[in-house]
């Protein structure tokens, strides 16, 4: 079970059950639990719209789309059934945020995805958790379990009328399910492979059916929404950007952990305050600031709002919150080569330039690593990297490509000083070193 | 074939969660293989004939999802995060401790015993924690070797008692 950390800075909204038993339905209800959804009935579809586009609320899987605006875009009417689908599949590197959420309030994400029902009109959610968060499904599993022994899911929820079932899905281990076309792919029973758009998944989505697609953290805020008001949420962060936001700090930081802070905090104190500094009285090299698919920041770039527009201004993104801290002590090069082999691992192969580009950028950098990399080969990763954008069905080609656009752009020098067969400057065992030179 | 009565169970209930019934395929493979140590020949043809879909079809599923194994592992696979935040704390030395621990050499090898499977494995969502692993489903996190030592034992002393 992960540890529970906290530091005066946080604003605990969707952490504020965390630790108090909540997982357990009356524990939950004792701590407000289940009103939201029953004002959600009062307020009704348009109600509950109107609330979340006023709190701003913007998608926690990664992208930011505005929470709102997705939910209004499902057609009202539909000859298919329509559905709600709970993205638990958290599996980008450097996140670990929903785990808590799921441990520690399972109730609120099934709260927050009825009320998403509500607001579109469905009447079927799917909480789908990744594979390896065995222990997590089976909390969850109780959870459903409970809600419909008490009567709150099912035929008739709060005597409104209204049919509602909640099941759960499990996943068995593909980072590309959490992207939400692979993910409907996954739930019907097939290979995680994305689908192209448009139609987009609010038209035309799971059995061909409307379907709003929420990250489990994005759906854990709604209920906190509907209880607070959206104004009240939105004013808690920064313009455009609603609420809070758990971050997943790790790497070289003193006190790793997750932490709820407001968007719009600030990254250096994110690490210098919240995470207590870089570890072991060492230097920061860089900072892979919204999970590994992002572009990674300079010490220099570190005064900086943590949200979706400004860290889009500076070329990079927010993305899923994790917040990854590298010492002066880290092999860029070696870093950059571990983050594609992860996505060459991933990569489901249906569009070539992801499939042969994320295998040839693993083998120059893995050549590159052990010495066996020559001047030219700098620019042409970059180059590799650069022709992946924007050339897949789903995002995962572009999430490989663009952190290692970063690193050779703002990490030239370290790639230079692997050339001409010298060895890594930042080998702690050399034996490493001596890998397999592959041509 | 036959499956037990808890995985029948599971099988009917899940069977109520679709409107199409290949939907539970993925979760229920990694039931099948919590049952019977991997996914069998024999259970691909049973969900073949339940589902009304081809054995290939199944198999075809099987190979895209990283948890799941048309072979047999140990009854305890150990699973070590080497992914970035792992690897910034040390996951690359616990793999090689694993390995060397229980004398794997190769990327999820067999002990002799067949007690232990060792695996590296992709991010498993332990960033803060990390080094961490996973043994079957439990994890296992802020690991120094001599955690891994305890925790090798610990199982090692479980698959004697049984």
């Amino acid at each position: 079970m992960a540890n529970l950390v906290s530091h005066p800075d946080e604003v605990k909204v969707v952490t504020k059950r965390f630790g108090q038993g909540a997982a357990n339905i009356d524990r939950y209800l004792e701590l407000d639990g289940y009103k939201a959804v029953q004002k959600a009935l009062e307020l009704g579809a348009d109600g509950i719209i109107n609330e979340m586009k006023a709190s701003s609320l913007r998608g926690r899987g990664g992208a930011g789309f505005p929470t709102g605006m997705k939910w209004s875009f499902v057609p009202k009417e539909s000859a298919k059934p329509k559905y709600v689908l709970c993205n638990g599949d958290e599996s980008e590197p450097g996140t670990c945020k929903d785990r808590l959420i799921f441990e520690h309030d399972p109730h609120s994400v099934i709260e927050g995805a009825m009320i998403a029902a509500i607001a579109v009109g469905s009447h079927d959610v799917y909480i789908y958790i990744r594979g390896e968060y065995r222990y997590l499904l089976e909390i969850m599993q109780k959870a459903i379990a409970d809600a419909y022994a008490k009567g709150f899911c099912g035929k008739n929820i709060f005597g409104s009328g209204y049919d509602l079932n909640v099941y759960w899905h499990g996943g068995a281990g593909a980072y590309e399910v959490g992207e939400e076309s692979a993910l409907m792919e996954s739930l019907e029973g097939k290979r995680g492979v994305p689908r192209i758009r448009p139609p987009f998944p609010a038209v035309v989505g799971l059995w061909g059916g409307p379907t709003v697609i929420n990250n489990a953290e994005t759906l854990a805020s709604v209920p906190h929404i509907l209880l607070m008001g959206g104004k009240q949420y939105a004013e808690i962060g920064v313009d455009r950007n609603g609420g809070t936001r758990l971050f997943s700090l790790s790497g070289h930081v003193e006190r790793p952990g997750v932490y709820e802070l407001p968007l719009g905090y600030s990254l250096r104190k994110a690490i210098y305050e919240v995470g207590g500094g870089i570890a072991n009285g060492r230097a920061l090299k860089a900072v892979v600031p919204g999970g590994s698919s992002v572009p990674c920041l300079k010490p220099d770039e570190i005064d900086i709002s943590l949200d979706f527009d400004s860290m889009m201004k500076a070329g990079t993104f927010l993305g899923s919150g994790g917040i990854v801290v590298l010492d002066d002590q880290t092999c860029i090069v070696k870093f950059a080569l571990r983050t594609i082999q992860f996505y060459r691992h991933e990569s489901c192969g249906w569009c070539i330039p992801c499939r042969e580009g994320t295998d040839w950028l693993s083998k120059s950098l893995k050549r590159f690593h052990a010495g066996g990399g020559v001047a030219k080969d700098i620019d042409n990763i970059r180059y590799l990297a650069e022709n992946m954008l924007g050339r897949t069905f789903c995002p995962l080609g572009d999430a490989a490509a663009m952190p290692i656009i970063g690193f050779v752009n703002k990490f030239r020098k370290e790639f230079e000083a692997h050339l001409d067969g010298k060895p890594c400057p930042y080998e702690k065992h050399p034996a490493l070193s001596q890998l397999a030179v592959v041509r | 074939m036959k499956f037990s009565e808890q995985l029948e169970a599971r099988y009917s209930d899940m069977l109520t969660h679709y409107p199409v019934k290949r939907s539970l395929l993925v979760p229920f493979l990694l039931y099948t293989q919590d049952e019977f140590g991997y996914v069998t020949d024999d259970a691909i043809e049973e969900l073949s004939r339940r589902l009304e879909i081809t054995a290939l079809e199944i198999r075809n599923v099987i190979s895209y999802y990283s948890m799941l194994r048309t072979k047999p592992g140990g009854r305890y696979n150990v699973q070590v995060c080497t992914n970035i935040c792992c690897l910034l704390r040390g996951g690359e030395e616990m793999l090689a401790h694993a390995r060397k621990t229980l004398d794997v050499a190769v990327n999820k090898g067999v002990t002799a015993d067949g007690v232990f499977s060792v695996e590296e494995v992709e991010c498993i969502g332990a960033c803060s924690w990390a080094p961490a692993m996973q043994v079957n489903y439990d994890f296992h996190e802020n690991l120094t070797p001599e955690k891994i030592d305890r925790i090798l034992d610990e199982y090692r002393l479980k698959a004697a008692q049984q």
